[in-house]
C-alpha cells in the first residue's frame, strides 16, 4: 500500500494546448494517504476519469508529477505502479469457474498455489461467493458477475491502491445497496487504499472518508461528506451533492446581513464579508428551511412525496426555494412564511464561500 | 379510456415472461411500471406497442381490440435507455422525423417542432447534430420526438438510467409536466422506487413476470397489498422480522415492543413485521416508539443522513435518519422504531389492516 501525491498534475489530450479550455484536467495537486477510502465526484465531462488513468499510468500527464511514497512514477506503466482496477462493466472470463477467474490474477504472478488457495477462498466468504465457487462464471446474474471484477481487485495483497471506476452503474438498487455496503464493509476490514470514481452521489458520500469534487477540470472542494454537506465552498457543490441541491438566491449587502428579495437574511459567514462587491448570493439546503409563522412569506407551488419525506416547491418573488419536509409534518395550503436555519445559511461571493 | 390488458400471458419457449395479467391504465395519468431488471416491465411495454403478440389474452385500447394490430398501426411512441437518434440529422430535423413520415405540411411541422422544442429547452440546439449535444440534451430530443406525433401511447423504457445522477434528478422533475393535458396513456418503466414516487401518478409494482399491485403511487407506496409489493416498494430494502402478537405487544423471541396504531385491531397471532428504514431512528421522534439494540456492523455518514446497519434478531437491520449521528462499527447502538408505520403481513405474505 501507498501514499499517493499528485504534484500540479495538468494534462491536455492536445499536442500543442492553449487557451483553458484545451485542458481537460486544469492544475490538481492532491494527497491520498496510505490505507484511506477516497472518492472522485462530478458530473460526465469534470476531467474525473482523466485524473484516474493519470493515477494508474494508463496516461502520462502534460506536465507534473504522480507519487507513489514519495517515488517519481509518473512515467511508468499501469504493471510497474502495481495496482488493481475495477470498471462499470464486469470483466471475467466467461468461460472459467469462479475460482480460477479469481485465482487468475494471482497465478498471473507466480503465486504460490497455497497461498492462492487461502486467499481466494478468503475474498470468496467476504463477497459471499463462496458457494459458487465451482460454477462457472457465464451462469452468474449482473451482480454475481460484478462482485467477481470486485473479488479480482480485492484478491492481490500486494497492490498499492484499488481503483474502482463507477462500479455500481449497472446494478439495480436494491442490489446496489448490497453491494456498495459490502465494500463500505470491506475498506473497514482490510484497510487498503481504494480510489472510487464516480457520478453518484449517494455512492460517493456513503463510501469515502475524504471525496474530491470536481467541475470542469479542476478540484472545487475536497472533503469530508459532511463538510461537503453542511459546509459547500462553491455553489457547484451545494447544488451537485444533495438531492435536491442547495437553494442559491441572489442578494445584495445592505447594512450588517444580506438582504432576499429586500427582507434580511441572517448568514453564519456575514462577518467574513469586506464589501469587495461581485455577485452575491445566499446559499441554503432545502434540509434547513422550515415553515414559521413570520419570515419569508412564500406560495406553495408543488408537493412531491418522496415517501421518507416530502420535497416541497415554494416561491417568493419569482425565485423557487424548495424545502424538505418530513412524513408526517403537516404542510400549509397555498401560502406560507419560511425561515432559515441562521447556521446553515450561507453567503457566497462569485460562486465562492466568503470566508 | 384507457389501454387495457385482459388476461395476458407472454411465453417464450418454454419460459414464462409474463404471468396472466390484468391491468388498466387511464388516459392523461403518469403510470409507472416498478421492478427490478426481468421482472417483465419490458415485456409488458412491448406487448402495448404492439410489438410483440401475446400467448394469450387481449389487448383493448379505446373500447377496442387491437390485440393482433402491429406496432405501425398503433400511433406509439417509445423512448428508450440508450439515446437514439439519427447522427447525421440535426435536432431540428431528429424531432420532424415522425412528422415527415406523416407527410404533414412545413408550417405544421415548424410549430409543433418549435413547440416541442421549446418545452424540453432544446430551442438553442435545434440546429446541432446529436454527437455535439450532452447525454441530458440527447435523451431531451428523443422524448420530443416521442411528443411531437401526438401518439396514443407513450412508452419510456428507463429512459434515465444512462444519465449522470444529476441530469436525472433534473429531468425527473420535468417529465410529467411534458405529458400534462395529453390524451396519451404515458407509460414509464424503472428500477428505482424513488423515480416512481416522485411522479406520483399511478404505479404497477412488478416482480418476477407478475403484476403484483397497481394504484395511485402514495397509495401503494404506504398501503403495499402483500410483503412482495413492499420489498419492490423499498430502497432501501425494507426490513422485516417474524413476530408473535399477543394483545397490545409483539414479541419477538424475548423482545417486546408495543403495537402501533396500523395493528390496532388485528387478531393476535403470527405475523411479519416490515419497518421501512427511515422509521427506525437514533432518537425518539413522534408516534409511537419502541426501543431496540443491536451491534452496529456498518456505518456510513453521508452528510444529509446517517444510515446504520445493525444486528437484530439473526437479521441484519438498516436505520436511515435525517442528520448526523455517528455510530461506532462493533459497538451497541439503541434505536427507536415508530411502531405507527410498521407494516404487519400474515403468513401467507397478505397485508393485514388494522382497524386504526
Amino acid at each position: 500500500m501507498a501514499t499517493i501525491a499528485l504534484d500540479n498534475l495538468r494534462h491536455s489530450y492536445m499536442a500543442n494546448p492553449d487557451g483553458d479550455a484545451d485542458w481537460a484536467l486544469k492544475k490538481v495537486t492532491l494527497d491520498w494517504a496510505d490505507r484511506g477510502a477516497y472518492a472522485l465526484l462530478g458530473p460526465s465531462g469534470c476531467g474525473k476519469t482523466t485524473l484516474l488513468n493519470l493515477v494508474s499510468g494508463l496516461l502520462k500527464p502534460t506536465e507534473g508529477r504522480v507519487l507513489f511514497d514519495g517515488q517519481d512514477v509518473t512515467s511508468a506503466t499501469p504493471e510497474e505502479r502495481n495496482i488493481a482496477q475495477v470498471f462499470q462493466f464486469p470483466v471475467i472470463y466467461d468461460t472459467m469457474t469462479v475460482y480460477d477467474n479469481l485465482a487468475f490474477p494471482l497465478r498471473n504472478r507466480g503465486v504460490e498455489r497455497g497461498e492462492i488457495d487461502w486467499r481466494v477462498r478468503e475474498v470468496a466468504k467476504m463477497l459471499e461467493l463462496d458457494d459458487l465457487l465451482k460454477h462457472r462464471a457465464s451462469g452468474l446474474t449482473a451482480d454475481g458477475k460484478q462482485k467477481i471484477s470486485l473479488g479480482r481487485g480485492l484478491v492481490r495483497s500486494d497492490v498499492n491502491v484499488i481503483m474502482f471506476d463507477e462500479p455500481l452503474t449497472v446494478i439495480d438498487p436494491h442490489l446496489k445497496w448490497v453491494l456498495r455496503s459490502k465494500l463500505k464493509e470491506l475498506h473497514q476490514r482490510i484497510r487498503r487504499t481504494m480510489i472510487y470514481v464516480t457520478h453518484d452521489q449517494t455512492e460517493a458520500l456513503t463510501f469515502a472518508d475524504s471525496v474530491v469534487v470536481m467541475n470542469d477540470g479542476e478540484v472545487v472542494q475536497t472533503g469530508t461528506p459532511i463538510e461537503l454537506f453542511e459546509r459547500p465552498s462553491h455553489t457547484f457543490v451545494g447544488h451537485f451533492i444533495g438531492s435536491p441541491g442547495m437553494n442559491v438566491l441572489p442578494c445584495e449587502f445592505t447594512g450588517d446581513w444580506p438582504a432576499f428579495a429586500g427582507q434580511p437574511v441572517v448568514v453564519a459567514n456575514a462577518d467574513a464579508y469586506r464589501g469587495n462587491g461581485g455577485v452575491l448570493e445566499i446559499g441554503v439546503r432545502p434540509e434547513f428551511i422550515s415553515f414559521a409563522d413570520a419570515g419569508i412569506a412564500v406560495r406553495i407551488v408543488k408537493v412531491f412525496d418522496a415517501g421518507r419525506h416530502r420535497i416541497v416547491e415554494t416561491e417568493h418573488g419569482g425565485h423557487i426555494i424548495k424545502m424538505l419536509v418530513p412524513e408526517d409534518d403537516s404542510i400549509p395550503g397555498d401560502s406560507a412564511f419560511v425561515k432559515f436555519d441562521p447556521e446553515h445559511t450561507r453567503l457566497y461571493r462569485d460562486g465562492w464561500l466568503v470566508t | 379510456m384507457s389501454l387495457e390488458l385482459r388476461n395476458i400471458t407472454k411465453r417464450v419457449g418454454a419460459e414464462v415472461h409474463l404471468h396472466q395479467t390484468n391491468l388498466v391504465l387511464p388516459e392523461g395519468a403518469f403510470n409507472t411500471l416498478l421492478g427490478p431488471t426481468l421482472s417483465g416491465k419490458t415485456s409488458l411495454m412491448h406487448l402495448m406497442a404492439g410489438l410483440e403478440r401475446p400467448t394469450s389474452g387481449e389487448i383493448w385500447f379505446r373500447g377496442r381490440n387491437v390485440t393482433g394490430v402491429p406496432v405501425q398501426k398503433r400511433n406509439v411512441s417509445m423512448v428508450y435507455q440508450q439515446f437514439i437518434n439519427y447522427p447525421n440529422f440535426s435536432v431540428y430535423e431528429n424531432i420532424a422525423s415522425p412528422l415527415r413520415v406523416l407527410r404533414l405540411g412545413q408550417p405544421e411541422i415548424e410549430r409543433r417542432v418549435k413547440r416541442a422544442a421549446e418545452l424540453l429547452r432544446l430551442e438553442a440546439m435545434l440546429g446541432r447534430r446529436p454527437s455535439e449535444l450532452s447525454g441530458g440534451q440527447q435523451q431531451r430530443t428523443a422524448i420530443a420526438r416521442a411528443l411531437v406525433k401526438d401518439s396514443d401511447i407513450i412508452l419510456l423504457d428507463e429512459p434515465l438510467a444512462n444519465l449522470d445522477y444529476k441530469l436525472r434528478e433534473e429531468l425527473r422533475d420535468e417529465l410529467p409536466q411534458f405529458f400534462a393535458g395529453r390524451n396519451c396513456v404515458v407509460v414509464y418503466a424503472t428500477t428505482e422506487p424513488t423515480e416512481a414516487l416522485l411522479f406520483g401518478g399511478n404505479t404497477a409494482t412488478l416482480h418476477a413476470g407478475r403484476v403484483t399491485q397497481f394504484g395511485r403511487t402514495a397509495e401503494i407506496y404506504r398501503h403495499p397489498a402483500d410483503l412482495v409489493s413492499a420489498r419492490v416498494f423499498s430502497d432501501p430494502p425494507i426490513n422485516t422480522v417474524a413476530v408473535e402478537k399477543r394483545g397490545a405487544e409483539i414479541h419477538i423471541g424475548d423482545i417486546r415492543l408495543p403495537i402501533g396504531r396500523t395493528a390496532r385491531g388485528i387478531p393476535d397471532g403470527s405475523y411479519i413485521v416490515g419497518i421501512r428504514p427511515h422509521h427506525i431512528a437514533p432518537t425518539i421522534e413522534n408516534g409511537k416508539a419502541a426501543a431496540v439494540e443491536g451491534t452496529v456492523v456498518i456505518a456510513e455518514l453521508s452528510g444529509s443522513e446517517s444510515v446504520v446497519h445493525f444486528d437484530f434478531s439473526d437479521e441484519i437491520w438498516v436505520s436511515q435518519s435525517p442528520g448526523v449521528h455517528p455510530f461506532e462499527v462493533g459497538s451497541i447502538a439503541k434505536l427507536f422504531i415508530n411502531m405507527d408505520h410498521a407494516l404487519f403481513f400474515g403468513l401467507d405474505h397478505r397485508r393485514v389492516e388494522g382497524s386504526e
